[in-house]
């Protein structure tokens, strides 16, 4: 089935020069429910707002139906939106905010006639007072509010407000609704409850559901299609299953679900090796001794006893918590490289225990790694100076001020300080990603390069830091002018 | 038993105040009340009332016309107003230096301001009369209706706008349906503020006619002149400009009970 409704072909948009979404590409079928899912700053809302026809992409063309709406405004598209926060009009009671769209309306007025020229004419009216009160009530009745058409909407609670919104958005009868994060404002369990009711009128309705969350389990629980964002780019595009089960890269992986992610290096076909321990996996293809990154989600590790045959590898637990419906364990492996690895089974160990862990060669997810090095431009600006990213670094270098040279420094050699003033340039931590033995960060500095950096060290995201890197573990490669 | 101490606490800077607003507006007011029962030889009497209520000095008339022109002047100012409140919110609303451009004027003195006003319609030999009046009323009281109308405006959620569109208004119908409405409580508040000074106001309407419009402002004024020394019906008139200035404010907040009524003066 090829019936696509909104098609979004290279789609960017920037603010200031600063890009947001970054040519995107991305089909919705008729009648799926879509989610684009990303943390904070990903461009899930703006790609949402360009659909609705509040921002206009700086590039790239939207299509809804086959014909082009990228510039037409957004009384002209019909797609309804339900607000983040909610925006009901408090002028209105909530009668009068589900009737604002049907007001209006213009509906066929009788059959096409044909005039002079010959031309199909068509009659259109507005609908009458009772037309109206008729689809208000109904729509009040599909989200269970009958008896609530005057009350004032700031009387509402939140639960109610937003039924509020979806009511009237759908009272309009869109062929696409879209949803900013509509339960970011609920409690869980209401928020659990209104996921249900969503899924109950999006198979009711059988309209196209766009819906913008950052919750990785409200897009598992709720979509057809989930388009995992980052940056303004996408990531993956799949079904629930296929995103948490075969994660596109390290990102999506620790994004959705939590999951052990750790490094290690191509054999051969169908073995990798993870800290010195070689391991039989359903992979191929990849080049002979390539880092890679090796995905497990803890679930899909066994604790098995340490005499058993399938027993893979050796573990100490360092602590094990009961979640309910499982346990969940730490353990660190042994060896001379030594990982932290979660597992989620429902057997009880002790902390001290050494286990036996058991993975199926189909549960390791090996993709891989976005980038090996930090590399980018710099000038040399004095003898055993280079600058880069607006900042001044010691190195050791002869070249001749001026000179144009390609920076690359590894990840482990990047150093990071609390006070930002102890770094020779200041950055911000965007990501962090627990590898097992030590975390990977991305690190923003303030000129927009993103420094990948491994640390033993635990930062949050958000946080300011300094950037440090000792003079010898700059690699410095002269760039020839017809490079630049 | 209790003997009064003076204690320093918080309350007491309080007092400076209070003794301000006891020596300054409370006794006044008592006192143009007590006036407006008094005759020329303090006997008690309603014959001030009488001789006001009954027109006898063109109280009634003048009080007819001052709230004819306060009527012209507020809805003349909304009319500027809300357009350029419009735009100033639209497209200003981060830049507070045009909105400074529209209260400068305020920072001079009205006197000064009303009485160059005139030496340039004298210099451009333009009739004083009505249209100067109104002219001059406009022009000093059309930034008290521009501030809290810009205040509402700016303050007004830009989703509200975008749900308006989303469900299919078009630009005319987004201000009608949702912009206007949202807006009548800086609508609300820029009327009083400009109904209420320009009913009472004095001295503009003289000057800028040369005291051939006379409002009710200046009648209040010229009964408490020494030439006239008719305190007691100016008692009483300023005692009906009181009870107006109440009934204005009612109004006003009944119509705005549930919004908040904002004004940045």
């Amino acid at each position: 089935m090829d019936d696509k409704i909104i098609e979004i072909k290279n789609v960017s948009k920037s603010y200031n020069d600063k890009p947001v979404v970054k040519k995107i590409s991305l089909s919705i079928r008729r009648g799926e429910f879509v989610t684009l899912l990303g943390p904070s700053g990903c461009g899930k809302t703006t790609t949402l707002r360009m659909i609705a026809g509040f921002e206009q992409p700086t590039e790239g063309t939207i299509l809804f139906n086959g014909e082009d709406i990228t510039s037409l405004p957004p009384h002209k598209r019909n797609i309804n939106t339900v607000f983040q926060k909610y925006a009901l009009f408090p002028h209105l009671n909530v009668f009068g905010n589900i009737a604002f769209g049907l007001k209006m309306k213009l509906v066929p007025d009788g059959e096409p006639r044909e005039d002079k020229r010959g031309n199909k004419v068509q009659k259109m009216r507005r609908l009458t007072k009772a037309e109206i009160a008729d689809k208000v009530n109904n729509a009040l009745k599909m989200v269970d509010l009958e008896d609530y058409g005057h009350r004032a909407v700031n009387s509402l609670s939140g639960g109610q407000q937003q039924r509020v919104a979806i009511a009237r958005a759908l009272v309009n009868e869109p062929q696409v609704l879209l949803l900013d994060e509509p339960l970011g404002a609920l409690d869980l369990k209401m928020r659990k409850d209104m996921q249900l009711e969503l899924m109950q009128m999006h198979k009711q309705l059988g309209i196209t559901f766009v819906y913008v969350t950052h919750d990785q389990e409200e897009a598992l629980t709720m979509s057809d299609t989930i388009v995992v964002m980052k940056d303004g780019e996408i990531q993956q595009i799949g079904t629930p299953t296929k995103v948490y089960d075969e994660p596109a890269n390290a990102f999506v992986a620790d994004f959705i679900g939590e999951s052990n992610i750790l490094s290690g290096t191509m054999v051969k076909d169908f073995c990798v090796d993870i800290s010195g321990h070689k391991f039989e996996c359903v992979d191929k293809g990849f080049k002979f001794d390539e880092p890679i990154d090796v995905i497990v989600r803890p679930e899909d590790i066994k604790i098995v006893p340490l005499d058993d045959k399938q027993c893979l590898i050796n573990a100490e637990v360092l602590s094990c918590v009961f979640k309910g419906d499982h346990y969940q364990v730490t353990a660190l492996t042994y060896g001379d490289e030594r990982n932290e690895i979660i597992i989620h089974d429902n057997v009880e160990v002790n902390t001290g225990d050494t286990i036996g862990l058991y993975i199926k060669p189909f549960d390791f997810h090996i993709m891989h790694k976005s980038r090996l090095i930090n590399e980018l431009k710099g000038e040399i600006w004095e003898e055993n100076v280079v600058q880069f990213c607006d900042g001044k670094f010691p190195c050791v270098s002869t070249l001749e001020e001026g000179t144009k040279v390609r920076v690359k420094v590894d990840f482990d050699d990047v150093e990071l300080t609390d006070d930002e003033d102890d770094g020779t340039i200041g950055a911000t931590v965007i990501s962090s990603i627990y590898k097992g033995s030590y975390w990977q960060y991305i690190v923003r500095t303030d000129t927009y390069y993103d420094f990948f950096v491994d640390n033993d060290y635990e930062w949050s995201i958000g946080d300011r830091v300094g950037i440090r890197i000792a003079p010898d573990k700059i690699i410095i490669e002269e760039v020839k002018d017809e490079e630049v | 038993m209790k003997k009064f101490k003076f204690r320093f606490s918080r309350r007491a800077f309080a007092y400076p105040y209070m003794i301000f607003l006891l020596l300054f507006v409370v006794v006044p007011l008592v006192i143009i009340l007590i006036n407006a029962f008094l005759d020329d030889n303090s006997k008690f009497t309603f014959a001030n009332f009488a001789e006001f209520f009954s027109d006898a000095g063109g109280g009634l008339t003048v009080l007819g016309n001052s709230l004819i022109i306060g009527l012209v002047t507020t809805l003349i100012c909304l009319v500027i107003g809300y357009p350029c409140a419009y735009f100033l919110a639209k497209y200003h609303a981060s830049n507070r230096v045009f909105v400074l451009l529209f209260i400068l004027p305020m920072w001079v003195n009205f006197l000064i301001r009303t009485l160059s006003t005139k030496a340039i319609f004298m210099a451009l030999d333009v009739k004083l009369g009505m249209g100067t009046v109104l002219f001059g009323m406009v022009y000093n009281y059309l930034p008290y209706m521009i501030l809290p109308l810009h205040t509402t405006l700016v303050s007004i959620d830009h989703s509200y706008i975008e749900a308006a569109e989303d469900l299919g208004a078009d630009k005319m119908t987004v201000f009608l349906r949702t912009i206007l409405p949202l807006s009548m409580p800086g609508v609300v508040s820029g009327i009083t503020m400009t109904f209420i000074p320009a009913i009472s106001t004095f001295a503009i309407s003289e000057i800028l006619s040369s005291s051939k419009i006379f409002l009710f402002g200046d009648a209040i004024n010229m009964h408490f002149s020494k030439t006239t020394n008719s305190f007691g019906v100016g008692s009483v008139m300023s005692l009906v400009m009181l009870v107006l200035v109440i009934v204005a404010n009612v109004i006003v907040n009944l119509t705005s009970k549930d919004e908040e009524v904002k004004s940045t003066l």
